[in-house]
Parts: structure tokens; C-alpha cells; sequence
């Protein structure tokens, strides 16, 4: 089976967001990037998929020039070739992101008989890119799946509702979208590493089109404007901390 | 302007929410549900047809799973943007929005282009207006060759107390230190009849199941009270918890940022202040 995985590079924010000064970015000076988590869990799937089942996962990106070090991460934890859409940096809409991946997946001699994308990203969140993606290859959809297996060339998807799992069955090819817990992604070794360094990586520069959700600036929410009360320091707290958990009715 | 707003339960507060949303869009409003089980690309080509014959300026839903998903497929079969988790609407042309990224702790002001206007509301972004009942106008599914629909519901969830619904939750982080070190933090849950939750790093390292994670990508919980303990207070973890109506965080770091978004602080560490306010609590309750 071949399975491609879309990934996002995202910021790890930490405690506190600070934006750049023309209010259109994350200020990331000092901060690592990452992988959206749903998408990281999506990579391990794909990779657990093939180790059990045989095949090959592509991991794929649309982002800036520096995205390469989470193909590679990407690669070191199992993906065997990674390929690269290439953007100057500018954020891509929804719309647009979805018509480049089609575009990627129409050129790719390898069509893949599984597409798996995070439910979500981290940073965006418009919960719309795998669905827009399926649409286009004409190819059934499932969302926020916690667990994949498959029964003669169907996938068979639980998605995770109140009160238990929708189970979903769609034919191959498929378009899946995962949510963090569907496996506990592994970390990479450094022979995996070793290996990512020279698997290969295929990179384009496609169009941006003209955006049809069109981002103007970035707001911080309003502070929670809250104060603290300090209880108390260490165990002699406990009587203050007993007290408000009275007054709050939950003693 | 004409808005139509898909409901996908009219008893469900996030829909009367939606509907109040749309009435301050000054619209004339149209609730609606679709007949039949859930099935999202055949909802979502539903939508696109009646966008077809009623031309709305607008279509929203609320931004729960399920209205994301069945707007995401009106969006994509009709080619339009679609404005998910949107807080906000100001007129103009095109209009602007509101909505909101990271879980909530950044919003993104944004041009909303398209013939026909497409959005969610982000959950609790306005009250339902008092007292309003969405009457919905019932529309039969329509059909589309991509729809797939669930055949069954399994593993209705265990007894004990569910995180989502908990009155109490306390939760442990990279603090608590070890798998282990959650003996303390499950007395004192079971104490208060609360439910343990945890931080994304506590996930990561495998001391707890992911059900038991509390943020973005985990579970938003709305409890009365969240403890949390040993917990720094990532963006990533506040998403999950900032329904709580009172937060007590009790950390060894003075500077962590969870002590920003705290009601009450306590300093020092967990590993003797968590299990002195268990001994607290049987004291009391003794006496």
C-alpha cells in the first residue's frame, strides 16, 4: 500500500504568543518548530501501516524552504521519500493549499491508495484541506479517525463521537483525516536520523493563488485579566486550599 | 441578507448560538435540519444544492465536529472559502471575520471572499439569545457519489467519571514526574469525585493514555474547578482547560505561565502540598 501523509510546520509556542510587528505572523525568534501534532500521529500510522501490511509512505508539505528539517524528522521516524511544495513564506488559505497537494498528487506517477492528513492543524485550524482534497480526486473521506484497519481494499475508520466510535468503511483510494491518540508517535533514532539525510526529496515552487480567505492581520485575545491569589507556599497551604474548595461547593 | 443555518440538533445550545450569531449578522434567518443518518458529503451536497436554489448570502453551522465537516464539503463542492470557528462578522465587501487559531489562543482577522458565505461559529463565541427556540425547517438529503455513512457505534465508554463532564478535574504535568507520581493525583480526584487529566507532555512520555489528555488536540473540559498540578501552562494545554470556571495551579516555578491564567496559586512542591490538601480534605470531613 501506498500511503502519502500531508504535514504542516508549526511553531512550539510554549507559554505565550508574540506576534511580528506587522501583526501577520508568530514572532519565532526563539522558538523550535514542529510538526502539527494530529499530522505526526498521522506519519507514525502510515508508517505502522506499511511495516504490518508492506508499501511505502511519501510525507508531503506545502511551506517554506525551512520545512525540510520536518520532512527529514519526518523521514528519521520512518517515511521513505518526502516531497516539498515550496513557498517564500507567505500563509497559504485553505483553498489554495488543497488545489497544490491535488496538483502534487495528479504529477506523482505513484498514486497513493491512502492520503492521511491531521485532522487539524496546529496553528490555522480550518478543518477543511483533507475533505477539499477528496473532493477533487474524487476519493471517499473520513474525519478525525483514532483508529485504522483494513478488510479487502476498504479502510475501515473509527472516529471518535460522545459515547463511543462512529465506524466508517470507504474503498481505497481514500482520503483520512487522524487525531493525536490514534498511537503514541515514536522518536527518531539516530540511525533514522542518518538514514533521513539521504532519502529522497522531491521539491517544486507552485503559483500562489490570489486568497479566497484572505488573513489581514493576527489579534491576541484579550488578556484573561485575572489575578492570582497565592494560597500559600508548599504543604502549609493545604487548610486555604481546603477552604476555597468549600466556598466553591465542590468539597 | 438571507442566511440559512444548518442544525444538526435544535435542541443543542451551540446551535441556538449559531442562530443568535446569524440574527446579528442582520439577517433573515432560516434555520434547517436534514433527514436521515449522518452522512457528511451527502449534508454537505444537501447545502450546495439549496445554496443553488434559494441563493443565500450566507450559510453557517455550528463549529462543532460534525458542522465542520459538513460545511468543509459544501465548501469544497462549490468551490467557495469557508470561514471555520469564526468569532466575529463586519459587514463590508467583502466582509471581515474573526476567528479564532490555536485552540483559541490567537485570533486571525480575515477578508471572507465568495458569492455565497460560508462559516462556522466557534463555540461559545456569543450566548444564545434567552429563551430563543430554533424552530428548524426539516430538507431531505440529497445524494452525492463520494458519501460515506457510519454502519455502526461501538465501545460506548467505561464507568468513572468523564473528563468532559467532570465538576472537578485535576491534572498532572511534566511536574508530577513519572507514571508512578499519579498515585497522588488519582486520590485526590477520587477524593473530590473528580476525574484525572494531564498535560500533552505527560501523554508523550506514556505515563498516562491519551483519553486522559486535557488540550487542543486532547479534551476541552469545563469543570468547576481544574487543578493543575506541575503543569507550566503551554498554549497547547490552556486550549483545553480555559472553560474551567475557577483554575487553582499549583506549581514549584513562581514564573510559570499558568500562574497567568490562575485564580489561585499555590508555590512549592506538588509531590507534598498535593497529597497534605488530600489529608486536609479527610480532616475536614472527619471532623
Amino acid at each position: 500500500m501506498h500511503i502519502c501523509v500531508c504535514v504542516k510546520r508549526v511553531p512550539l509556542t510554549g507559554g505565550r504568543i508574540t506576534l511580528t510587528d506587522d501583526q501577520r505572523a508568530l514572532s519565532t525568534k526563539h522558538l523550535g518548530f514542529t510538526v502539527s501534532p494530529h499530522e505526526e500521529c498521522g506519519v507514525e500510522e502510515a508508517v505502522q501501516i506499511v511495516e504490518r501490511e508492506g508499501g511505502s509512505v511519501t510525507v508531503l508539505t506545502l511551506g517554506p524552504a525551512e520545512s525540510e528539517e520536518q520532512l527529514r524528522d519526518m523521514m528519521a521516524i520512518g517515511a521513505d521519500r518526502a516531497t516539498h511544495l515550496v513557498t517564500d513564506g507567505e500563509e497559504w488559505d485553505p483553498q489554495a493549499t488543497a488545489a497544490a497537494i491535488v496538483a502534487a498528487m495528479r504529477a506523482d506517477e505513484q498514486a497513493p491508495d491512502l492520503i492521511l492528513f491531521g485532522n487539524e492543524s496546529a496553528d490555522a485550524g480550518n478543518y477543511q484541506v483533507a475533505i477539499r482534497v477528496a473532493h477533487a480526486l474524487g476519493m471517499p473521506s473520513v474525519t478525525g479517525v483514532k483508529k485504522i484497519s483494513f478488510e479487502s481494499g476498504s479502510a475501515i475508520c473509527e472516529q471518535e463521537v460522545a459515547g463511543g466510535s462512529d465506524v466508517y468503511e470507504v474503498s481505497l483510494p481514500a482520503v483520512v483525516s487522524v487525531k493525536e491518540g490514534i498511537n503514541l508517535p515514536r522518536y527518531p533514532s539516530v540511525p533514522g536520523r542518518l538514514r533521513a539525510k539521504r532519502k529522497p526529496l522531491q521539491a517544486s515552487s507552485p503559483e500562489r493563488p490570489a486568497a479566497q480567505l484572505e488573513m489581514v492581520r493576527l489579534v491576541l485575545p484579550p488578556d484573561s485579566g485575572k489575578e492570582v491569589q497565592v494560597l500559600g507556599t508548599g504543604a502549609e497551604a493545604a487548610p486555604a486550599v481546603v477552604a476555597v474548595l468549600a466556598e466553591l461547593g465542590v468539597l | 441578507m438571507s442566511v440559512l443555518v444548518f442544525v444538526e440538533d435544535p435542541a443543542d445550545e451551540l446551535a441556538a448560538q449559531a442562530l443568535t450569531f446569524a440574527r446579528g449578522m442582520d439577517g433573515d434567518v432560516t434555520a434547517f435540519t436534514i433527514s436521515g443518518d449522518y452522512a457528511p458529503a451527502a449534508w454537505g451536497q444537501t447545502l450546495a444544492d439549496l445554496v443553488g436554489a434559494r441563493s443565500p448570502r450566507a450559510v453557517l453551522a455550528a463549529g462543532t465536529e460534525r458542522g465542520n465537516e459538513v460545511l468543509a464539503h459544501a465548501a469544497a463542492i462549490l468551490d467557495l472559502p469557508l470561514s471555520a470557528n469564526t468569532i466575529s462578522f463586519a459587514p463590508g465587501s467583502p466582509p471581515t471575520v474573526t476567528r479564532v487559531r490555536w485552540g483559541g489562543s490567537l485570533l486571525e482577522q480575515a477578508l471572507l471572499h465568495g458569492s455565497t458565505l460560508l462559516l462556522t461559529v466557534a463555540p461559545h463565541a456569543v450566548a444564545a439569545d434567552d429563551g430563543a427556540t430554533v424552530e428548524a425547517e426539516l430538507v431531505a438529503s440529497s445524494q452525492h457519489a463520494l458519501a460515506v455513512a457510519p454502519t455502526k457505534r461501538v465501545g460506548a465508554t467505561s464507568g468513572g467519571v468523564s473528563l468532559e463532564e467532570a465538576k472537578v478535574v485535576v491534572a498532572g504535568g511534566r511536574g508530577v514526574g513519572s507514571a508512578e507520581g499519579f498515585a497522588i493525583i488519582e486520590q485526590l480526584a477520587e477524593l473530590l469525585g473528580g476525574a484525572v487529566g494531564c498535560s500533552r507532555a505527560v501523554t508523550s512520555a506514556g505515563w498516562r493514555p491519551h483519553t486522559d489528555q486535557v488540550g487542543q488536540t486532547g479534551t476541552k473540559v469545563s469543570p468547576d474547578i481544574y487543578i493543575a498540578c506541575g503543569i507550566s501552562g503551554a498554549t497547547q494545554h490552556m486550549a483545553g482547560c480555559k472553560g474551567a470556571k475557577k483554575l487553582l495551579a499549583i506549581n514549584a516555578d513562581g514564573e510559570a505561565s499558568i500562574f497567568a491564567h490562575a485564580d489561585y496559586g499555590v508555590l512549592g512542591d506538588l509531590h507534598e502540598i498535593v497529597p497534605a490538601i488530600a489529608a486536609e480534605i479527610r480532616k475536614a470531613r472527619g471532623a
